[in-house]
């Protein structure tokens, strides 16, 4: 694919492949200032802490995400659960789920770690790869950019959920699920950032500081490290910040369909592959898992816009609610004073 | 009735007041520029003329009335209506304020359309009618052209032939030139004048540039800091400005006429370019030193003589032009000595003037004394002054030149070289595709001498500088250290480089990138690195409290010198600048060339100046290589190359320059009018 | 011209090349997995004479790479199966043979291909317009009311699943108010009216996520645009606020958007998928998830493949549309 589309794309993704000027005391400065990341960086905070308490809180309620109670349903009315709203009651909390009878409150703390631990770790495992293999095509000679810039076009080109699909099929059922569902996302994923990553570097690697540290005496390695790495901060932990809801998506459509974490282990996703039966006996058992799911992805979206914020206000201050007036002010001003 | 009538304009961002109560009234057809360094405000000034501040927040005070239409009271449709058909408003980058992706023709329809009543057919006419009207060839081929199609100066003027469309009464320049080579930006000043006089046109021009506000206009209006500082006809705040800012300003405008003279000189001799009496005094002491005595002093300028300038404005560094004189003689010296032993012999003129500004220094070399940087060169000096004088011209002396009209070649004795470039070639892109960005360029530098570059954009300047410091891998060709071929990059062949943004690592405190190279050579003792890089800091005209700073945190010119200090700290023999000065204000800049002239006397630095301003280069070379499409088209002592230019190309060059005196800059028009039927 | 045309032809031919190594990276994982490829491929239910069989056609004697040759020329010139007493032909493309539902893949491909085709090209008309269209109305009334409004709606948009989406819209609309009956796939040569009604929820349910993402990306992109120089250049020629977002801003902020909307088909293939199984839509996504639930690795090989192709496709129109949005690409 051409450079522009590359530009567009990271631009697309908010994120501009441009020196990044600020240092890190800023950037928590400037994310102190926005009310709505914030509060989005406070829920996330809440669900890491759910998912961590687990066992703890699952432990105070008495339960476990996988014990079966089949007398808890009315297997006679196709395993309804029995008592008034899906089963709510002291013993469980958001009572249980329909026809397995395992408790609702312990999968949803449960299914939290799952989800959190699997879009966290298939991140991580798509930085890893994208950064490597971007920077190394961005350094490296022609032969190299060329081969590792047609490989990441082509992971760019697979669709994602499909291949996902397809790799699950193929693996054997001995390997712990999670760990395969996160491996095998980042697998596929890692190309919009092994772009970034290529485009960033060629950006900073003709900035002048990077010349001067050439003339100076260092080797490429050490320039790499030193001037190079921390400039490709900004844009992949920003593009990073964004993957990690969609990767909570993903794993959640997986279990969905049935190919991803598969039971017992929890899963939210797992949880609404037949949640719009029940809706009706069993509102929660739809609702809770679609809800959590929801909140997730909305809160860790939001904090993803606001680290971008954060990182680059130029560029992001015209993607922000309400721009206008005095914000076009001071751009306005910036610009007399450096004109 | 007044075209413009500006009473008490203020302009605030917030809490930024950009202008701060200004007035002035500009009648029809008359020409007014706002001059002023960054940061003055005159942008401001322009944008608020048609109103274009309404609706960002800014806070616009005070009464602007522009064609008859009261701009603070008008309603948003009678704004429309001023903006374009009265008064047309052309910005400074072309490329990026034309949609690229419309064709021009069908750009300019629509601004004529937006005002007058006419079909689409009759715009698009308009528009090639003016498109031609602008100078720009086969214009009905070309309005269906898109904007990066162009080049630049085209760009410029379809701009122009936009604001043309609508026959405004104003034509507001905002920095028309600034992003254009001299040749360029001066047909683009040509054009300007003779729309002028064919329309009648009113014209406000926004510009930094001193030079080219008094080739366009008739009135000045000198702004700082939001506020006016001078306002007058042109003639009278150029020759004989009232306020000290001005003087300053003016003093700091490197001219491109004036030989390399000492501070006092520059000042003294006020706005005037050409005349003066200093300067005088120079050629004095140059001809009495090239009257064939070697040994003799220039009795000429010497930096301790000069009178007290104003505020740091004048180049301190700036060789007395005894050095300059005394150069040419030891240059006719050495040719006659040596030529006879080895034909292309590089002019060694800029040896001697190294040794120090000072008629001291000149004189220890001459006579063969111990000069502290200069060793092979003193004795060849020394040698050869007490041969007495050469009559002969190095030209005449120097056969077998690689570049056409070379009056100093290269590849000589490499003993006497610290630096030699010998056919260097660097090609970018592949197979048929391939562009030869240098092509065939040879030089050599000497120790403690300056070699000026000098060429518009395009030109290989920047390439042929990275390859000397070794960032680039010649094609073809090799450069040479001290006799050595090297490859790659050497520590005591540094560069300063040209952007102050980008050349220091924002995330590293401005010491540690000093102490870059430090670390790099493996010093490891912290109290000595901090020492060290505090001397250099303060050296630089900067505090050793300053280490622990960002660069955020410094003006550019401020970080220029810490570039500078950067490029000290791996204690070089050569720096390479590239355009060091380039984006840095008129009295930033005289103060960093000032700076690198006394560093170069003081450590005996070879420096190569690689520059696109004619005026700055002459100010701080001693031997000048004029390149055109990668190819060093002249080359020579930097005075005889400006004063007797032998190439088209440099003449060309040399005429296109804005000259401060309205008089010389008519006779310069008539000049480029004539190269250009030539 | 020929600059363009060149530059078709250079994407063209990469996208031949990605696709040749997609399907080699395909073949090799699936068929180079360790375990009994003939029996997984079988099925649970074959017995051994049928595993002999089927690993006698997949000819895995031979070394992989000859076995990738086959099915490379399978695809292009088509194949002949020995099915023990008669040879049945199997005609170009020919993906292999489903030994587990007994049919070749090419002809479930084919059957299911129209459903998903129909969701995927009806939901992106849809995002598209109303995606785009969103993101213009939020830069044009930017800073004011209706625009917070717009972009608090469009980011709950994308922060929601897909399938999310579609449980709930199923449940409200199906379910509670009825105003739809529960989506029943019709196709369109039967009963082209039944089949844009049988897919109007679907379309929604995919175009929803899609839009969402499109307004967010359009107006950051058209806000971006806005503050170029250009603009403000015919801002100062007089040009209304309407032609300066319309004409100026909209055909810049084009290009970025048709360069991603590319990436996008990729994703929403991936939803498509989703909402198959969500709505019992008989269509490609739906069977490869039976597929991948049974492994019957013929048939996934078959459609990963098929699925690889239009994606690529889609890229390849993409950069060539991109670069009739913005002619300096060209020069690339």
């Amino acid at each position: 694919m051409s450079e522009a589309l590359v530009a567009a794309e990271a631009a697309g993704a908010g994120v501009e492949p441009v020196p990044g000027a600020s240092g890190a005391r800023q950037f928590w400065r400037r994310l102190r200032t926005q009310r709505a990341a914030l509060v989005a960086a406070a829920v996330v905070a809440l669900l890491v802490l759910v998912a961590l308490a687990a066992p703890l809180l699952t432990a105070v309620e008495g339960q476990d995400p996988t014990t079966y109670h089949p007398s808890l349903v009315d297997s006679a009315r196709g395993g309804v659960p029995i008592g008034s709203f899906g089963g709510i009651g002291g013993d469980h909390w958001l009572g249980v789920e329909p026809q397995t009878g395992r408790d609702l409150f312990a999968r949803l703390v449960y299914g939290a770690r799952v989800s959190l631990g699997v879009a966290l770790g298939a991140t991580a495992v798509q930085v890893l790869i994208g950064v490597v293999v971007g920077v190394t095509s961005a350094l490296g000679n022609r032969w190299v950019d060329q081969l590792l810039s047609r490989a990441t076009d082509i992971i760019v080109a697979m669709p994602l959920m499909i291949m996902a699909l397809a790799l699950l099929a193929i693996v054997p059922s001995s390997f712990p699920r999670p760990v395969l569902v996160a491996l095998i996302i980042g697998f596929v994923a890692w190309g919009t950032i092994a772009k970034i990553a290529r485009a960033q570097t060629l950006t900073l690697k003709e900035l002048d500081y990077v010349a001067a540290a050439r003339l100076s005496g260092w080797s490429t390695w050490r320039i790499a490290r030193r001037e190079l790495l921390p400039g490709l901060a900004a844009p992949v932990i920003t593009y990073a910040a964004l993957m990690v809801p969609a990767n909570i998506a993903i794993e959640a459509a997986l279990s969905f369909l049935g190919v991803g974490v598969k039971p017992p282990t929890p899963s939210w996703g797992q949880m609404l592959t037949s949640a719009n039966v029940w809706y009706q006996a069993a509102p929660q058992y739809l609702l809770l898992p679609a809800g959590a799911l929801f909140v997730t992805v909305l809160a860790l979206t939001v904090l993803g816009d606001g680290v971008r914020t954060a990182l680059d206000p130029r560029a992001a201050s015209r993607l922000r609610v309400g721009t206008g007036g005095k914000r076009e002010a001071k751009a306005a001003a910036e610009k007399e004073v450096e004109s | 009735m007044s075209l413009v009538q500006v009473t008490d304009l203020s302009v605030e961002f917030g809490d930024l007041r950009a202008v701060d109560g200004l007035s002035f009234r500009l009648e029809q057809g008359a020409a007014l520029a706002l001059v002023g360094e960054s940061g003055s405000g005159k942008s401001t000034v322009a944008s608020a003329l048609l109103g274009l501040h309404r609706g960002t927040g800014a806070r616009v005070g005070g009464s602007i009335e522009v064609a008859g239409t009261d701009v603070q009271q008008a309603s948003d449709d009678e704004l429309r209506r001023l903006r374009g058909a009265k008064a047309a408003m052309v910005f400074q980058d072309p490329l990026s304020s034309l949609d690229p992706y419309y064709a021009i023709g069908d750009q300019i329809a629509e601004v004529y359309r937006v005002h007058t009543r006419v079909s689409r057919r009759a715009a698009r006419a308009r528009a090639v009618e003016v498109l031609d009207r602008v100078g720009i060839p086969d214009a009905q081929r070309r309005s269906r052209s898109r904007p990066h199609e162009f080049s630049g100066g085209m760009r410029q003027r379809a701009l122009i032939a936009m604001a043309l469309a609508c026959e405004p009464e104003l034509l507001i320049a905002d920095e028309p030139t600034t992003a254009l080579d001299v040749t360029v930006q001066a047909q683009i000043l040509d054009l300007l004048h003779t729309l002028r006089e064919e329309t009648g046109m009113g014209l406000l021009l926004v510009t930094h540039d001193v030079g080219v506000a008094a080739e366009s206009v008739d009135e000045v209006l000198v702004m700082r800091h939001g506020r006016v500082v001078e306002h007058g006809p042109v003639a009278e705040v150029l020759d004989a400005p009232t306020k000290p800012y001005t003087r300053d300003l003016l003093a700091a405008v490197p001219r491109v006429d004036v030989r390399r003279t000492a501070p006092g000189a520059v000042s003294e001799a006020g706005a005037r370019d050409g005349g003066g009496a200093m300067p005088e005094a120079s050629t004095e002491g140059a001809k009495s030193v090239s009257s064939g005595h070697g040994g003799a002093v220039s009795p000429g300028v010497a930096p301790g003589d000069a009178a007290t300038v104003s505020a740091g404005a004048s180049p301190r560094g700036a060789r007395a032009g005894s050095s300059g004189a005394s150069a040419e003689g030891a240059e006719d010296v050495l040719s006659g000595g040596v030529a006879a032993a080895c034909p292309g012999v590089a002019s060694g003129g800029g040896g001697v003037g190294s040794s120090g500004g000072s008629a001291e220094g000149a004189e220890d070399v001459l006579s063969g004394g111990v000069a502290a940087v200069s060793p092979g060169v003193a004795s060849g000096g020394g040698g050869a002054g007490s041969s007495g004088g050469s009559a002969d011209r190095p030209e005449a002396a120097s056969p077998a030149t690689v570049t056409e009209n070379a009056r100093g070649v290269t590849s000589g004795a490499s003993g006497d070289f610290v630096l030699e470039a010998a056919g260097l070639r660097r090609e970018f892109g592949r197979g048929k595709r391939a562009l030869a960005a240098v092509d065939g360029v040879s030089l050599a530098l000497r120790r403690g001498e300056t070699l000026g570059i000098v060429g518009e954009s395009g030109s290989g300047k920047t390439t042929l500088g990275r390859m000397l410091v070794g960032l680039l891998e010649p094609t073809a060709g090799e450069v040479r250290y001290e006799g050595h071929a090297r490859v790659g990059v050497n520590p005591a062949v540094q560069m300063v480089f040209q952007d102050p943004v980008s050349s220091l690592n924002p995330r590293r405190s401005v010491g540690e990138s000093i102490a870059d190279p430090l670390r790099a050579r493996g010093e490891r003792d912290e109290n000595r690195i901090r020492g060290r890089v505090t001397e250099l800091l303060e050296r630089v005209g900067l505090e050793g409290a300053h280490y622990d700073r960002y660069p955020h945190e410094f003006s550019g010119g401020q970080r220029q010198r810490v570039g500078i200090a950067r490029a000290l700290a791996a204690d070089p023999r050569v720096i390479v600048c590239d355009e060091p000065v380039s984006a840095l204000d008129v009295t930033t800049q005289a103060q960093v060339v000032a700076l690198l002239g006394e560093l170069q006397r003081e450590l005996g630095l070879a420096l190569v100046f690689v520059a696109h301003d004619l005026a700055v280069v002459r100010q701080v070379s001693d031997r000048v290589a004029v390149m055109r499409r990668g190819r060093i088209v002249e080359s020579g002592p930097a005075d005889e190359v400006y004063d007797n230019p032998q190439d088209p190309y440099t003449k060309q060059l040399l005429a296109a320059v804005p000259a401060l005196d309205p008089q010389v800059a008519a006779r310069r028009r008539a000049a480029r009018r004539e190269l250009a039927a030539a | 011209m020929s600059g363009f045309a060149g530059f078709a032809l250079r994407r063209a031919m990469g996208a031949v090349l990605t696709l040749l190594v997609i399907s080699v990276i395909i073949y090799v994982v699936f068929y180079a997995t360790p375990g009994n490829v003939a029996q997984i491929t079988c099925g649970p239910r074959c017995s051994p004479e049928q595993v002999h069989q089927v690993a006698q056609q997949l000819k895995l004697d031979d070394p992989l790479y000859l076995r990738y040759w086959h099915f490379l020329e399978g695809i292009l010139v088509g194949q002949d199966y020995s099915t023990g007493t008669s040879v049945a032909h199997c005609s170009a493309p020919c993906l292999g043979q489903s030994y587990q539902s007994d049919q070749q893949v090419t002809q479930i491909i084919l059957t299911k291909l129209p459903v998903s085709l129909s969701l995927v090209v009806g939901a992106m008309v849809l995002w598209l317009l109303m995606g785009v269209g969103t993101g213009v109305l939020s830069a044009w009334r930017r800073g004011r009311f209706s625009e917070r409004a717009l972009t608090g709606l469009t980011l709950a948009g994308v922060a929601t699943p897909v399938f999310v989406i579609g449980l709930v819209l199923m449940i409200v609309i199906c379910g509670q108010l009825e105003l739809l009956p529960f989506p029943e796939y019709v196709s369109f040569t039967d009963d082209p009216e039944q089949w844009a009604w049988s897919l109007l929820l679907p379309w929604f349910t995919l175009a929803l996520n899609e839009a969402a993402y499109f307004a967010r990306l359009t107006r950051a992109s058209m806000l971006e645009t806005l503050a170029e120089d250009h603009i403000r250049t015919f801002r100062a020629y007089g040009v209304g606020e309407r032609s300066l977002v319309g004409r100026h801003a909209l055909r810049g902020a084009l290009a970025p958007i048709i360069a991603l909307n590319a990436n996008d088909f990729g994703s929403a293939v991936g939803g498509a998928v989703l909402i198959e199984t969500l709505f019992g839509l008989p269509g490609i996504g739906q069977e490869l998830v039976h597929a991948v639930n049974v492994v019957d690795l013929p048939v996934v090989v078959g459609m990963v493949l098929v699925i690889g192709f239009f994606v690529v496709l889609a890229n390849a129109v993409a950069d060539v549309l991109y670069a009739v949005a913005d002619r300096r690409v060209v020069l690339t």
